[in-house]
């Protein structure tokens, strides 16, 4: 029998991304097999208090808040809904943490980790880049660190999560079957910063 | 294109939405009783209003919450004078 193995949505577009960052100006390339999973619960349900001593942060119930600890980033996805980044591996047992301290309260716990892959856009020049297919204001002043979307980017629907303005750095959530279309289009977007 | 306002993103190209027609248009208590005329009408027929109109709308590329709009048809004005309860209804 053959032996499996995983293969990322953009691992045919590995080159294309690397080859259309410019060193000190733009860098792109993927950040494949994060684990990821959707918490949807009643924000002022006793559940809701006891997932978040469980994952060590209350969930954020501001739109586009984004909350971290050591290992997880929550993102708000809407006013009863979460998306929870964990590292790679980690999705079976957050999962479990998240449903155990869910209990028998009306809610739901879906791990999603092949539902997106990222990209992850960073240098000086992203703002710009992404701004060429995305009618959201990605100024600092209203897209901050640790704050994310969920918008447009090129026609395709897109999670935008900023993880940092001074050194500006994007993680873009595109669905599997759509990654390879945002690659190319990010390429295309990108070409006029190659010298 | 028209900017609306979504009750939890803020307001958003009208793009990012899907139009769920007219508000407030009830399922019949008891849809047994109701006789094939009123069921059709029920289930077809829309007011088609020029001017204020109160209408759904679904963020479907950003947060996919529905919420009640009241807009004006003909100059697609959008009022925001309703409360966040009676918008995210």
């Amino acid at each position: 029998m053959a032996e499996l193995h995983g293969e990322s949505p953009l691992v045919t577009r590995a080159e294309t991304l690397a080859g259309s960052s410019v060193p000190g100006v733009l860098h792109l390339s993927e950040v494949a097999f994060t684990a990821q999973v959707t918490l949807r619960v009643d924000p002022k349900s006793p559940a809701a208090e006891r997932i978040g001593t469980a994952v060590g942060t209350m969930l954020p119930n501001q739109p586009g808040q984004v909350a971290r600890t050591e290992r997880l980033q929550i993102l708000w996805m809407g006013p009863d809904e979460w998306l929870l980044i964990g590292p790679e591996g980690g999705a079976e047992q957050l999962q479990a943490t998240l449903t155990e301290a869910l209990g028998e309260e009306h809610g739901s716990v879906v791990d999603v980790s092949g539902h997106r892959t990222i990209v992850e856009v960073t240098g000086p020049k992203s703002r710009e880049l992404l701004a060429k297919g995305c009618a959201l204001d990605l100024h600092r002043r209203s897209f901050a660190s640790d704050q994310c979307a969920q918008t447009l980017l090129a026609r395709t629907g897109v999670v935008l999560l900023c993880r940092d303005v001074e050194q500006p750095s994007f993680w873009i959530f595109v669905r599997s079957s759509f990654a390879r279309y945002l690659a190319d289009w990010l390429a295309d977007a990108a070409a006029e910063y190659r010298v | 294109m028209m900017l609306i306002p979504c009750p939890w993103c803020g307001p958003r190209n009208e793009t990012e939405f899907h139009y769920g027609g007219q508000a407030d248009v009830s399922y019949p208590a008891d849809p047994q009783a109701v006789s094939d005329v009123d069921w059709a009408r029920f289930l077809f027929f829309r007011a088609n209003t020029k001017g204020i109109f109160t209408e759904r709308w679904n963020h479907q590329a950003g947060c996919r919450r529905w919420f009640t709009v009241r807009r004006d048809t003909t100059t697609n004005e959008i009022f925001h004078d309703d409360s966040h309860e009676a918008v995210t209804r």
